[in-house]
């Protein structure tokens, strides 16, 4: 019975995982650049629904419409600001410093404003938790609203870059930049857009990681996106049924290896598994293997 | 146009220099008059900016109101009392740095410092001047490891000790768990005393639970294990930003045994936004609450909102306490400011041992010569969503 507990309270983890990674991966997948900012426009996302709805009264549905509006600028104007003059940079070391740069001004700019001190964040899910075998096992709203929305999402993000002249164009622009303006492609627009998705992504995965864990301080973000990082990695960064898989996979892991092995090295187990993974396997679970050609 | 303008500038360098040094030759002429005897100059040393800004505002602005009251009756020995409250941000170096500042203005005694890192590395620097030191809440165990330096706060681990005597001695419970912070020098100082004295205790630590600084935000497997194990009290001595969540997890699956903490749990009623109604029978130990019915609390917290618009905080009442343990040491050594700095220390030194002081954050407080102090802890009960105290 506890370890249906376990297993349930890491595919909780493991689904906010999932959708932080979901945004990381569609960005590397399609920019090729790390975005280590993603984790603080999510905590970004969470400020803008708590001062939404805590003061400003709205109704949660319409903060997280508020959020991603102001994220998905937000990410924008951070493309256009700090990645874009570096696109063509000798190294791309440039592009993932300047990313670290960045992730530590939406830090130090949310301390400045909102100050160190945590803020209780309210849930934006209503769905009431379910509670199986004599309340023994109980399912938050939280888990299943993050479950349906990664998935819906998933689908969502598939389906786009599949069947739509804007997917399928950033299809080109992550294979071959070059090439694909060659063919007439708006290869800065692309980027953008693909910017804007990642960060209206990170939005909705700020509104639920908060509402799952509800605290919220100016690094709220960081640690939950270099785990998220990890699980894409896990499942293959680029591929988006693998950042999924790989999230789900990672909270499983952690949570029971907190459970059964030891609370405190739960992590060094999580990044161990990582290692063996990535020796096994150097793309991830479902990361495909790109042909360099000559 | 350039040159003239170089030229200009350089005239005005060497006139700013002239004139600074010529400010500096006065400034020392000053210090050294007459003044310095008449008064007891008090340094203080702590974060007024910064995120631990709140800590060392409280501090200074306690320290101000328990001067003036003193000052108003008359000083210490007829002596009158000076503060000069010197920001150091929390740091280390910069607390070294306000130690400097302040023995150029002729500090007799130290307050401070405010936190524990920036008490440390001025502890090692009072040690050599041999300057009286009292920390109002610096409670790691270096910051008392010389003696000259004295706390008005519980060390960390005697609090873990103090907790476990409180649970054991009260019969709250037979079977306890921990959820601590092992990559937290507080909290995991505060777990390894509760554990030795548990074991002189009648209850049993069922499980032991813990977190990194990493991997704060899942508490279920800590919750979930500490139910299975059928944990009626589960201790946490940790600081109350985790303890809100675990309070929240603790509630969304249906798990109530009482939670018991320290003064790291002291503010969990001011985050904002948190339902209150979580902590409720939340119990604390912690030295100080603003809403206690006692008459010297009443009149110290009325005194401090009517003055600095806020109320006062547990740091405030360390800080309170701090100068009239200062004032009872002084009456009883005899010190007079002609004693000098190291003079002044070797009396107080004798005759911290020998006070009892009754304070804000204690009764009967009484300190060893390795300068920690002895006070009977206080337990607070979350109670309508405030602190109230446990008779």
């Amino acid at each position: 019975m506890d370890f249906l507990a376990y297993l349930i309270n890491g595919l909780s983890l493991g689904s906010i995982y999932a959708i932080i990674a979901l945004g990381y991966t569609m960005v590397y997948g399609i920019a090729k650049m790390l975005n280590f900012a993603h984790g603080d426009v999510i905590m970004v996302g969470g400020y803008v629904i708590f001062v939404a709805v805590s003061n400003m009264g709205l109704p949660p549905v319409l903060s997280v419409i508020l959020a991603m509006v102001l994220c998905t600028i937000l990410g924008i104007t951070i493309e256009k600001i700090a990645y874009k003059p570096l696109r063509n940079a000798a190294s791309s070391l440039a592009v993932l410093i300047t990313a670290i740069g960045v992730s530590y001004f939406l830090q130090n700019a949310a301390l400045l404003i909102f100050g160190s001190n945590p803020k209780t964040f309210t849930s934006v899910v209503s769905l009431q938790t379910i509670k199986l075998f004599d309340g023994r096992i109980t399912i938050s709203g939280e888990t299943i609203v993050t479950i349906i929305s990664c998935i819906i999402i998933m689908a969502g993000l598939i389906l786009f870059i599949n069947k739509t002249k804007a997917g399928q164009a950033m299809l080109a622009v992550s294979e071959d930049k070059g090439a694909a303006q060659l063919m007439g492609i708006n290869v800065n627009a692309t980027i953008s857009l693909t910017f804007a998705i990642g960060s209206a992504l990170a939005a909705i995965a700020g509104a639920l990681l908060c509402s799952a864990y509800p605290q919220l301080t100016p690094y709220t973000g960081s640690m939950p996106g270099i785990k998220a990082f990890v699980a894409a990695v896990f499942g293959g960064i680029g591929s988006i049924p693998g950042a999924f898989i790989g999230g789900i996979i990672l909270g499983i892991i952690e949570i029971l290896s907190k459970a059964y092995i030891s609370s405190k090295l739960s992590d060094a187990i999580v990044f161990a598994v990582l290692i063996i993974v990535l020796l096994v396997k150097p793309t991830g679970i479902l990361g495909k293997k790109i042909q360099e050609k000559v | 146009m350039k040159k003239t303008f170089k030229k200009v500038v350089s005239l005005a360098l060497i006139a700013v220099m002239a004139l600074s040094t010529a400010a500096c030759g006065s400034k020392q002429t000053n210090s050294a008059g007459s003044d310095s005897t008449a008064t007891f100059k008090i340094g203080g040393i702590g974060p007024t900016t910064g995120s631990a800004s709140v800590y060392g505002i409280a501090v200074q602005n306690a320290a101000e109101l328990a001067i003036k009251e003193i000052n108003e009756a008359g000083g210490i020995n007829g002596y009158q009392v000076e503060l000069n409250f010197q920001d150091d941000e929390a740091d280390q170096e910069k607390g070294v740095n306000a130690y400097n500042t302040l023995k150029d203005w002729g500090m007799n005694l130290l307050l401070g410092s405010v936190t524990s890192g920036s008490c440390v590395a001025v502890a090692a620097k009072t040690a050599e001047d041999n300057m009286f030191q009292l920390t109002p809440s610096g409670s790691a165990v270096d910051c008392v490891a010389n003696d000259n330096a004295f706390q008005v706060c519980f060390t960390d681990p005697n609090q873990g000790i103090a907790a476990a005597q409180y649970i054991g001695q009260n019969g709250m419970a037979s079977k306890v768990a921990v959820i601590y912070d092992s990559s937290d020098v507080y909290s995991s100082g505060i777990y390894e005393k509760f554990a030795g004295e548990a074991a002189n205790q009648p209850f049993e630590i069922v499980a032991t639970e813990s977190f990194t600084a990493d991997n704060k935000t899942d508490f279920s497997v800590q919750l979930q294990n500490a139910k299975t194990a059928g944990a009626e009290l589960v201790f946490l001595p940790i600081y109350y930003s985790e303890a809100t969540l675990i309070l929240n997890q603790a509630a969304s699956m249906e798990y109530a045994p009482t939670f018991f903490g320290c003064d790291g749990l002291d503010g969990i009623l001011s985050v904002e936004n948190f339902d209150k109604s979580l902590a409720e029978g939340v119990i604390l130990l912690t030295p100080f609450a603003a809403d206690a019915a006692d008459e010297k609390t009443q009149k110290f917290v009325a005194d401090y909102e009517a003055a600095y618009g806020s109320t006062p905080n547990q740091f405030a009442a360390d800080a309170y306490d701090a100068i009239y343990i200062m004032k009872a040491a002084i009456e009883k050594s005899g010190a007079t400011p002609a004693d000098g700095v190291s003079g002044i220390c070797d009396k107080l030194k004798g005759a911290m041992t020998e006070i009892t002081v009754d304070g804000l954050t204690g009764a009967g407080m009484t300190w060893e010569a390795t300068g920690e102090v002895n006070k009977e802890p206080k337990a607070m009960v979350i109670k309508d969503g405030a602190y109230s105290l446990i008779q």
